[in-house]
């Protein structure tokens, strides 16, 4: 019926319409964690691979869904009809759809399993597990990561950082992942697909930033209560400017002079906040043989002021994050220390600060289930309760710790 | 038989509530299956809604982080091996029996047994809402998240406890219909000639009797670590916790096919029925069926792509994958064949099975999509997972148990159900499921992982969790008016005959409601769509084909009595597992349920066999 043949076209017409403006407002790359954004080989070669499965399953979308329309269109039952002819089956047919699958699929498969092979860490390690590139070791904690760099001034020490790792740009970087509680999985969407951090596996892999600038990362396996804020960010910064970095965060922490400051390093002590927080150096010894030890139960504090981010998450700084790919806002300068393009820190005291006290003032509004929350003497016991002026005495300390 | 005196009578014509209580009928059985699950798929569904809502917008804080966690672990859960698994079984129950020519299941009071095992088993996890806080380590329950260190409330041991025991009803039911299929098929019912449906629950059957074993290793492993400080998967003395994962993907895998086989059976009655076309390429399409149940064995460390197993094992595993596209595709194709030059009538049954070929075929992309494990590297446990399985499991297994429940509601009941309803309910939540989950296609690609139950204004995620959430609200409301329609036609509809949609198979060449005998007289089997064949056949053919498996010479109509012995021996069991969800102390409530559960196993094997005058159809 011409009707129905002209009510066809322009349903089609509008589902395909309908179907291509959604996707492209689904290709977000402006988005901090959009995977179509791609500024690393790694992600690149991932995106590629799914664009090829894309078309692909496009070409088979409107194929079905095109002739499902039209058989729904014609083959209506009219009245007054009888039985259709009555077809069994159609052998050359159905040898031919189940070939031409099988046909899509193999050229699919040839770029996957390269990808497979590129995205593993093993073309970077000799036989000993090795690697001639940057070593970076991720441990899981509940909520938050911690990153392990090789000490450059001794072989037998490593620096702790949590929450916010460096790379150098243009080099590929290895890690090397692992948990002290659940299963994690490290991701950093525009850089790389994720791999898991499982306690007892040594898993690895690899990535590489092309061009400086903040990248988000998130865990994306499901570790218990508040993996929704178990988050993180990699910033990519020239090798001088990583070097002058890691340098500085091996140097231990400036001795407060403020009062207050100095009133909360001794409170840092007293309520408990250093059984599990170091405050006065990142390094840690590897053993004899070495094999990596355990830090503190919680997060390394000493360059705490230095982190673009607090918790991974909230900003310290009102230069508004650029995703990666827009002009460059932030230099390391030769004391370690992040800066603006205009050489004013990138840091914001004011941010810092409100951040520090809104965490310290109640961490469970913020991490639901954290450990110090959960187990912390300041907030487990009303009698050892923080007041007012401790909660500012320990802020100005952290605020410190540069 | 010897008779061995014995106390307490079986029931003799009971009625109102006794009657489904002690009922073996596989249609009573079948029912009772059917609206247990769908209460169960509604609580499942409330609690996605509440997931919707506190996702809807950015940093909102309308349930807590914890409650949020409870809510996906227990909407997976209960989707899964309480809704789609049951619903399924509701089908296997009614229909198969009547589809290959029979009476009965093969063990009826082993068939009641099954239902009311799966009850507690469905009460023992949802009561874990008000015991203490539900199970929170996700559906998939991995390892070392679901240690009693980690996880120290009884929330995983409900779970567990449950899963184990809704394993028994599913691994009874499941031998059961094996057997009936097997050995009760009418004379000339031969395997090439079973209704497709029938055939995919038979191969739905062989997969829950093998998958099912290996989740209850695993749940026993989990159990004794966290009763008994066992270390199968403490990371502190040395276990590992993917032995968890391969062992869970094993079971995972398998039952994921166990969900969309039954589906896919469904909608290979239904196709053929109102196109007025026998199915295009029956063996092409039962040969897939089992291709794909076979494959499901060879997959499953796709879902562990990120675990780190090396290039190697996950290139194996992505080249199986891919593979099982194919078989899957056949069917897609073949479907479309049987539409194809047909002459449809879209009553809601054919919208809802079109439907599902529509929706499915989107899944099935999105699974070849991650199925290439460098894809799959950046949607793993995002969103477009997410996406995925809904149109996997809403849009395919559910759309096509709705298909069921209005194609088979008239045989079922009796009566029509309305159609201008129907249309509705099925256009309401068909829109509003690609509403839902379309855009979360869109959220995963743009990086948001799954399981969050919060996020950032500023990631850009808002504009799409705030549709889905509304698509949600949508699909809920296609919910209500297709319970209002099934209330309502159940009691009101029309009568609708014995054979209302001119059907092709067995089930339609007797009354509806069918009597509680089913057949008055075994059919003799001729054709393939028998009764289809049998309404255009001028004169019958004279010789019966060989191939059944039934007694050919029955004549007089023996059917079971009912027995109340089946309720008690889960009652046993629902027991039974209260006490293992407790640390020692409750062990005595175990033994409790032991020992009921034994001394009705006795006395169900000691049951007086029924009197055989009862058994007349003429009694009722």
């Amino acid at each position: 019926m011409l009707r129905s043949a002209e009510s066809l076209k322009k349903l089609t017409g509008v589902v395909l319409l309908g179907t291509l403006i959604a996707l492209l407002m689904g290709c977000t790359p402006s988005h901090s964690q959009s995977t179509f954004d791609t500024l690393g080989p790694v992600a690149e070669n991932q995106l590629f691979i799914f664009w090829v499965i894309f078309w692909a399953g496009l070409v088979v979308f409107v194929a079905v869904e095109g002739a499902l329309l039209y058989m729904v269109f014609k083959f209506r039952r009219r009245e007054g009809d009888g039985d259709p002819e009555q077809t069994h089956g159609n052998t050359r047919l159905e040898i031919a759809w189940t070939i031409a699958p099988v046909i899509v699929l193999i050229v699919a498969a040839v770029p996957t399993v390269q990808g497979i092979f590129y995205a593993d860490a093993g073309r970077f390690l000799d036989e000993n597990g090795v690697s001639d590139e940057l070593q970076v070791d991720v441990i899981g904690h509940q909520w938050w990561f911690e990153f392990r760099y090789p000490n450059p001034n001794n072989p037998g020490e490593q620096i702790a950082v949590a929450n916010e790792m460096y790379v150098p740009v243009g080099e590929p970087v290895v890690f090397l992942l692992d948990s002290v509680d659940v299963i994690h999985s490290f991701w950093v969407p525009k850089l790389a697909g994720k791999v898991d951090m499982i306690p007892n596996n040594d898993n690895k892999m690899w990535f590489e930033a092309y061009q400086p600038g903040e990248f988000f990362g998130q865990c994306a396996e499901f570790c218990g209560v508040s993996h929704a804020n178990m988050r993180f960010k990699v910033v990519a910064v020239p090798r001088s400017e990583f070097d002058a970095w890691l340098q500085h965060q091996a140097n231990p922490a400036p001795e407060p002079s403020d009062p207050l400051a100095a009133e909360g390093k001794k409170l840092f002590r007293d309520a408990g906040c250093s059984g599990c927080h170091a405050d006065t150096s990142s390094i840690i010894k590897l053993r004899d043989d070495g094999g990596r030890i355990p830090g503190r139960t919680g997060p390394i504090l000493t360059h705490v002021a230095t982190r673009l981010n607090h918790l991974g998450i909230y900003r310290n700084s009102d230069v508004p994050f650029e995703n990666g790919s827009g002009a460059r806002q932030l230099y390391v300068n030769a004391d370690g220390i992040p800066q603006r393009a205009d050489g004013q820190p990138f840091v914001s005291e004011a941010m810092l600060q409100n951040n520090l006290k809104v965490w310290i003032t109640d961490p469970e509004a913020l991490k639901p289930g954290n450990l110090m929350s959960r187990d912390g003497e300041p907030y487990m016991d009303p009698a050892n309760a923080l007041s007012e002026r401790d909660i500012d005495a320990l802020v100005a300390y952290l605020m410190t710790l540069k | 038989m010897t008779t061995i005196a014995f106390p307490i009578p079986r029931p003799t014509h009971p009625t109102g509530i006794w009657d489904w209580i002690t009922t073996i009928d596989h249609k009573k059985i079948g029912v009772l299956y059917g609206v247990t699950a769908f209460i169960l798929f509604l609580s499942g569904g409330i609690e996605a809604l509440l997931m919707r809502v506190q996702l809807a917008g950015p940093e909102q804080d309308i349930v807590s982080a914890e409650i949020f966690n409870q809510l996906f672990t227990m909407h997976g859960t209960t989707m899964i091996f309480l809704a789609i698994m049951p619903l399924s079984a509701a089908f296997f129950n009614f229909v198969v029996p009547l589809q290959i020519g029979a009476r009965d299941v093969a063990f009826p009071r082993l068939n009641a047994f099954s239902y009311w095992t799966f009850l507690a088993g469905a009460i023992i996890l949802k009561i874990s809402w008000f015991t203490g806080g539900a199970t929170n380590a996700g559906w998939f329950g991995y390892a070392p998240l679901t240690s009693v260190q980690q996880n120290p409330g009884t929330g995983i041991d409900y779970w567990i406890v449950s899963l184990q025991v809704l394993g028994i009803a599913s691994l009874a039911a499941s031998f059961n219909f094996l057997v009936t299929i097997i050995n009760m098929r009418a004379p000339g019912m031969s395997f090439m000639r079973l209704p497709l449906f029938t055939w995919m629950t038979f191969i739905t059957n062989i997969l829950i009797v093998l998958a099912f074993p290996v989740i209850t290793v695993a749940l026993i492993e989990l159990y004794f670590d966290r009763s008994f400080g066992m270390n199968f998967f403490n990371v502190a003395r040395g276990g590992d916790p993917v032995l968890w994962q391969h062992l869970f993907w094993v079971f995972g895998h398998p039952e994921v096919y166990i969900l969309i086989l039954p589906a896919m059976g469904i909608v290979s009655e239904i196709l053929p029925t109102f196109s007025k076309k026998p199915l295009f390429g029956y063996p092409a399409i039962v040969l897939a069926g089992a291709i794909i149940a076979f494959m499901g064995w060879m997959v499953w460390s796709h879902h562990m792509f990120t675990v780190g197993l090396g290039p190697i094992p996950v290139t194996v595993f992505t080249i199986t994958t891919m593979a099982i596209a194919v078989p899957t595709g056949i069917k897609v194709f073949n479907w479309m064949g049987t539409m194809w030059g047909g002459a449809m009538d879209f009553k809601t049954p054919m919208l809802y099975a079109v439907g599902f070929v529509a929706m499915f075929t989107i899944g099935g992309i999105s699974g070849v999509m991650h199925s290439m494990a460098s894809s799959d590297a950046q949607q793993q446990d995002t969103y477009f997972i997410v996406a995925h399985i809904h149109y996997v499991l809403f849009g395919g297994a559910i759309f096509a148990i709705f298909a069921g429940i209005f194609y088979w509601f008239p045989k079922i009941t009796g009566r029509m159900y309305d159609e201008t309803l129907g249309k509705i309910n099925f256009w309401v939540t068909f829109i509003g499921f690609n509403i839902a989950f379309f855009p979360q296609h869109f959220l995963g690609l743009d990086g948001m992982p799954r399981r969050i139950y919060v996020y950032e204004s500023s990631m850009g995620w808002n504009l799409w969790n705030g549709v889905s959430t509304f698509g949600a609200i949508v699909l809920a409301i296609g919910i209500l008016v297709f319970m209002h329609n099934i209330v309502r036609s159940w009691r009101k509809g029309e009568l609708a005959g014995g054979d209302p949609w001119d059907g092709r198979t067995l089930e339609w060449s007797i009354p509806s409601p069918p009597p509680e005998y089913n057949f008055v007289e075994i059919p003799t089997v001729y054709d393939r769509d028998d009764w289809w064949a049998r309404k255009r056949r001028e004169v019958r053919r004279a010789v019966p084909v060989a191939g059944g498996s039934g007694d050919e010479e029955e004549h007089d109509i023996h059917l079971p009595q009912p027995s109340y012995w089946p309720l008690v021996v889960a009652i046993g069991i629902f027991i039974g597992g209260f006490g293992l969800v407790y640390p020692v102390a409750n062990y005595a409530i175990a033994i409790v349920g032991v020992f009921i559960g034994t001394v009705a196993v006795y006395a169900w094997s000691f049951e007086p066999v029924n009197d055989p005058e009862d058994g007349e159809p003429a009694a009722h």
